[in-house]
């Protein structure tokens, strides 16, 4: 009879857990504050988050060459995981800062908004850490259950609730799938560690086993619903239009950069590698995600929806380097995922501050002529569509060069030719935003636009983020390549 | 700390851009003088450094950061200091620094005050990367730079349509230069393996056979680059038009330092010239052909700004001329003091034309001196050092090289710039007698505003009056083992200046007979200026009567500008209209719109999908699955 072995608890190392445990005390405290009155129009919620984030960031920042594994296995601190968390920290911190001044504008000024934050990035976080099929579901559902209740949290608009509602419904659905997923994989493998799966994958034959093969295709659907790929896209718009700009900001960066990140370690731990069948599937979901999204980005009127349409096409391209695979692959998609995040917060971010007055719609032609009477905003405002458009001399041109580089490298060159003529659709309907800004005459009323200092600074650092690796892209694909490196 | 000295004017500019708005008038120009007026400080102290060291270890570089790293290629943004950088680093951050100062007075009354500044600030920041960076790449981006601010200073008054055009000629006269560079950087990277200066010319002589073709290609085509920026024929008719600028531009740009460019160019690659024999024959022959043509042309020129930038079209081809046959010391010698005098001499012209109420016609001009007693004074100075008397400094620097060109044996070259020297006598001191002396002839109101500039002017001229007199001393002839001015650079040509060893070969007597003649040539020059054009009112008059046809084709520039628009310019706007109105409308714009008109189509497609139902989104899920099933069963 094997010893019941010892509690783990004692030898933990907290230094490996410290940013997760400083967001969940972050959140608590927050809550507990709520006790405590205070003034009204105090920025106490937003000053506290913003202190977790950068408490959390630095506990990871300092044990980033640390290498542990906890809890049995199900959380791993490695340098994918520091990765991430960095990336995820600084996804929120931007969005507190955007959110600042836009929930005291739009009447959602309460600290429950600020705590959900802290839980959705905390769920990112175990997300990208867990190293366990049933820990990535926490991780899934803890982000998942805060950001449906960011989405509503405008409760007075209708359209804000109507987004909840979508995303929670087909949130739930997806879940369903990803679950069902994970018990097949159970059933075929007889465990949930990744580490262990991949053991146990190594040593039988099992890879053509249909509830194997079936497990690893349902996962991969709860996935792609997270990323927002096509046909599991159809929430994004609705969800992205409704919710208040600050949380489409946080989401569409932070959610995204999760279900990928979840997903390479799933796919490059547990199946060693994508699973060769995957490949035809992983493109026609590639090719059809980047079309889809671009293409029905063309007509859009209303910038909100346009961006979540670019957004969806943006996840194509990551997937273009998933299918392309490998460390090189995998680092690829790590860069596209940093340089899309903040690009994707600046844009999200201006149209947190445009708003007419209280009113959510902002249209591309609103934007005429604001390049002049506002010289930052339009600057930036086009630095974060040529980036997103893919031209240089910005992080977005970079990242496509290192996402089609490898996959270039893996002999897709189908995949690659019909990317390229995607960026060249997108940057059809990017630049009709710049042609607002600086070649049309303002029509009516000129857009107003709410300028506060947490905003400013946001807009800069994503501004200055999103040059900088334009002209040195170097370094940060140097920690996307260091941090894949233990997966493999 | 080097990328300081580009970095101040940078702040500078983006300071100007911040806030400059809220600074007013007073604030922009201390802010835009101050960050010149430091970065000279920082050369200055790097230098002083710089000099402390042995001789053999001159050299300083400062890696800033790596650019970019494209599998072996990798460029550093990464500045050099070394004796030759650091000549033109002191010239371009003094010269320049007492150019801003002196744009504070010329343009107070400016309405885009700011903007002016903006872009003088911009140049300086290019133009100090184009000297002091360590590799051609980075040189490249300052000598893109550079271009631009001329361009966008030329063209500064842009509501007058010249002064548009006038912009528009020098970029494009430039990128014609410019695509030789380029073709030349790329040959050099191919066969060299790098475009750092110290490793590339530390491989040159082992890759490259002397005479080979690659090397001669590549070099005539970094000279054809240095053409289009220098403005040597076949490629000099933009700096003529490029006084349409303000007269602080043609100052700082035209004539002291952005022009200098392809000299300095041609010095810091004198290791690769040297390899191409055929290449520095061509070099020194277009100097000379330079020298003497646009000398000629400044003979009949009536505008004070265009006597002045053929002038220094002229001057620049003595600067070839002295790489040409070797004497790069020689050239770098005289481009330090040509700032100095050119300098002077149009920001005296500036001043003149700034007190005549924006008078810029000789002929409406006379009779200045007592009026303007320190314009005078200091314009005379630099009339004189650019003559070629002793012991002003073009004295040294124009000897220097007439004589290393007639030891190097080009005697066919040393004879042109001879003739140059007398043309160049005779049409500074015709600019001189016309502007300052003999009758008034000027336009009743330009007299009645007439004033002397103000100090922030003044000042300027003084210390470049300085300058020009003393700047030569650093360079006297006939010391044994060189003169201080070729010990500082000997480290960055050693090895280099076989024609400067062929010069100490010339005996004494035959190199004080060379320093005789120059100024005996020079001095028949200006009498002949006094003669015609001040003790005897009918000469001028009776001279161009006698010698019509010829006066005709100087005042017309050989007609050179009409050639180059009924060949180059019109074919090129013909096949540009052409394209335009059959390729780009028919074909590109046709394929264009439709393509976009079928994503159109395809999107207003897609966009009925996008129900609003979560029933229909589900659906889709679903169905999504049942594909990703369907396609697992059928393998």
């Amino acid at each position: 009879m094997t010893p019941v072995p010892a509690p783990q608890l004692i030898a933990l190392d907290w230094w490996a857990l410290g940013a997760v445990i400083a967001l969940s005390a972050g959140a608590m405290l927050l809550l507990l504050l709520e006790f405590v009155p205070a003034k009204p129009g105090s920025s106490r919620a937003a000053v506290l988050s913003l202190l977790t984030l950068a408490i959390s960031a630095a506990a990871v920042f300092v044990a980033r060459d640390a290498r542990r594994s906890i809890f049995d296995g199900m959380f791993v601190h490695d340098g994918f995981t520091v990765f991430f968390t960095l990336l995820f920290c600084a996804i929120g911190a931007v969005s507190v800062l955007l959110s600042w001044d836009y929930v005291r504008r739009t009447g959602i000024h309460h600290a429950e908004y600020y705590v959900l934050l802290l839980c959705a990035t905390l769920g990112m976080i175990v997300m990208a850490a867990s190293n366990d099929l049933i820990t990535i579901f926490v991780g899934l559902e803890l982000m998942s259950l805060g950001l449906y209740v960011l989405v509503g949290f405008r409760r007075a608009h209708l359209e804000s609730n109507e987004a909840a509602l979508k995303y929670f419904l087909l949130g739930a659905f997806a879940s369903g799938f990803l679950l069902y997923g994970i018990a097949l994989l159970y059933g075929a493998t007889g465990t949930t560690s990744l580490t262990r799966m991949a053991a146990f994958l190594s040593e039988s034959p099992l890879r053509g086993n249909p509830m194997f093969v079936a497990g690893g295709l349902l996962l991969l659907t709860g996935f792609a619903f997270k990323v927002a790929a096509v046909p599991f896209h159809m929430w994004t718009p609705d969800a992205y239009d409704g919710a208040p700009t600050s949380v489409t900001a946080f989401m569409s960066a932070g959610a995204k950069a999760a279900g990928f990140a979840a997903l390479l370690r799933v796919g490059l731990t547990a199946l060693g590698g994508m699973p060769a069948e995957w490949g035809p599937i992983l493109s026609a979901i590639a090719i059809l995600t980047m079309t889809v999204g671009n293409v029905t980005a063309l007509l859009q009127t209303n910038l909100k929806r346009m961006l979540a349409y670019s957004s969806i096409a943006h996840a194509g391209y990551i997937l273009v380097a998933l299918v392309a695979g490998g460390r090189d692959g995998a680092s690829a998609a790590l860069f596209y995922l940093a340089v899309y995040s903040f690009m994707n917060l600046g844009a999200f971010g201006i149209v947190t501050m445009l708003g007419r007055g209280r009113e959510e719609r902002v249209l591309v032609s609103d934007l005429a002529g604001l390049g002049f009477r506002q010289p930052l905003v339009g600057l930036a405002m086009t630095v974060f569509m040529i980036s997103l458009g893919g031209i240089p001399p910005t992080a977005g041109f970079m990242g496509k060069v290192y996402v089609f580089k490898v996959a270039l490298g893996a002999g897709l060159v189908p995949l690659v030719i019909i990317g390229v003529l995607n960026s060249v659709v997108s940057v059809f309907y990017y630049l009709r935003v710049t042609v607002a800004l600086y070649m049309q005459e303002p029509q009516g009323e000129p857009t107003e636009v709410s300028w506060a200092a947490p905003a400013v600074v946001a807009l800069l650092v994503t501004l200055a983020l999103t040059l900088w690796w334009g002209i040195q892209a170097h370094d940060l694909l140097l920690e996307a390549q260091r941090s894949v490196m233990g997966l493999l | 700390m080097l990328w300081l000295i580009p970095a101040l004017p940078l702040a500078a500019v983006l300071l100007n851009l911040l806030v400059g708005g809220r600074l007013g008038r007073k604030g922009v120009g201390w802010l835009a003088c101050g960050a010149v007026g430091l970065a000279f400080l920082v050369a200055l102290r790097a230098v002083l450094r710089l000099a402390a060291l042995p001789e053999a270890q001159r050299t300083v570089t400062d890696t800033v950061y790596t650019w970019m790293r494209v599998g072996d290629f990798s460029a550093d943004v990464s500045f050099l200091l070394d004796p030759l950088s650091a000549v033109m680093a002191l010239v371009v951050t003094g010269v320049g620094f007492l150019i801003h100062v002196y744009s504070t007075g010329y343009m107070a009354h400016d309405a885009s005050y700011r903007r002016f500044f903006l872009y003088l600030n911009l140049f300086m920041f290019a133009m100090l990367t184009l000297v002091m960076a360590d590799n051609f790449l980075l040189m490249f981006v300052g000598w893109e730079g550079v271009g631009l601010c001329s361009y966008l200073l030329i063209g500064f008054w842009y509501t007058r349509p010249s002064a548009a055009e006038a912009g528009k000629k020098a970029f494009i006269v430039n990128r014609i230069g410019d695509v030789g560079f380029i073709l030349g950087m790329l040959i050099l990277f191919a066969w060299g393996g790098s475009l750092n200066y110290a490793r590339l010319f530390a491989v040159a002589p082992h890759v490259f056979a002397v005479g080979s073709t690659v090397i001669t290609t590549a070099t005539l085509l970094l000279f054809l680059g240095a053409t289009g920026k220098s403005a040597q024929l076949p490629l000099y008719t933009w700096l003529p038009d490029a006084m349409e600028g303000p007269t602080p531009v043609s100052a700082l740009i035209h004539a002291a330092t952005m022009v200098t460019a392809g000299v300095y160019m041609v010095a810091r690659t004198h290791v690769l010239f040297q390899l191409a024999p055929v290449s520095l024959q061509t070099v020194a022959w277009i100097g000379a052909a330079t020298a003497v043509f646009a000398a000629s042309i400044g003979l009949a020129q009536n505008d004070i700004k265009r006597v002045l930038a053929y002038s220094t079209v002229s001057q620049l081809g003595y600067m070839f001329m002295a790489c040409g046959v070797g004497a790069f010391t020689a050239g770098i010698f005289h481009l330090m003091t040509h700032a100095f005098f050119k300098a002077l001499l149009f920001l005296g012209a500036g001043s003149v034309i700034h007190a005549l109420s924006d008078e810029q016609d000789l002929r409406r001009m006379g009779g200045l001196a007592p009026r303007l007693p320190w314009t005078h004074a200091t314009m005379l100075v630099a009339t004189l050092a650019i003559a070629g008397i002793p012991p002003f400094a073009g004295f040294f620097s124009k000897d220097e090289i007439l004589s290393s060109a007639f030891a190097s044996g080009n005697t066919a070259v040393w004879i042109l710039g001879l003739a140059g020297v007398v043309m160049t006598a005779f049409y500074m001191f015709r600019l001189y007698i016309l502007a300052f002396r003999g009758q008034p002839r000027l336009s009743h109101e330009a007299e009645h505003h007439l004033h002397e500039s103000p100090p922030s002017m003044i000042v300027p001229l003084a210390v470049l009056a300085a300058l020009s007199v003393l700047g030569g001393l650093v360079g006297p002839p006939m010391q044994e083992g060189g003169h201080a001015f070729a010990r500082w650079l000997a480290p960055v040509f050693a090895g280099g200046e076989h024609a400067a060893a062929a010069h100490h070969a010339v005996p004494m007597a035959v190199e004080w007979g060379l320093i005789a003649l120059s100024v005996v040539v020079a001095l028949a020059g200006i009498g002949l200026a006094f003669r015609v054009y001040l003790q005897d009112p009918g000469a001028a008059t009776r001279l161009r009567e006698r010698l019509s046809g010829l006066h005709r084709t100087l005042l017309h520039k050989y007609w050179v500008d009409e050639l180059y628009d009924a060949t180059a310019v019109r074919f090129v706007h013909g096949t540009a209209r052409s394209f335009w109105r059959f390729w780009d409308t028919k074909v590109v714009d046709g394929a264009v719109n439709g393509v976009g008109y079928v994503f159109e189509g395809f999107s207003a497609v897609l966009r009925l999908f996008q129900t609003g139902f979560v029933g229909t989104y589900a659906l889709f899920f679903t169905l999504g699955v049942a594909a990703l099933f369907l396609h697992l069963l059928r393998h």
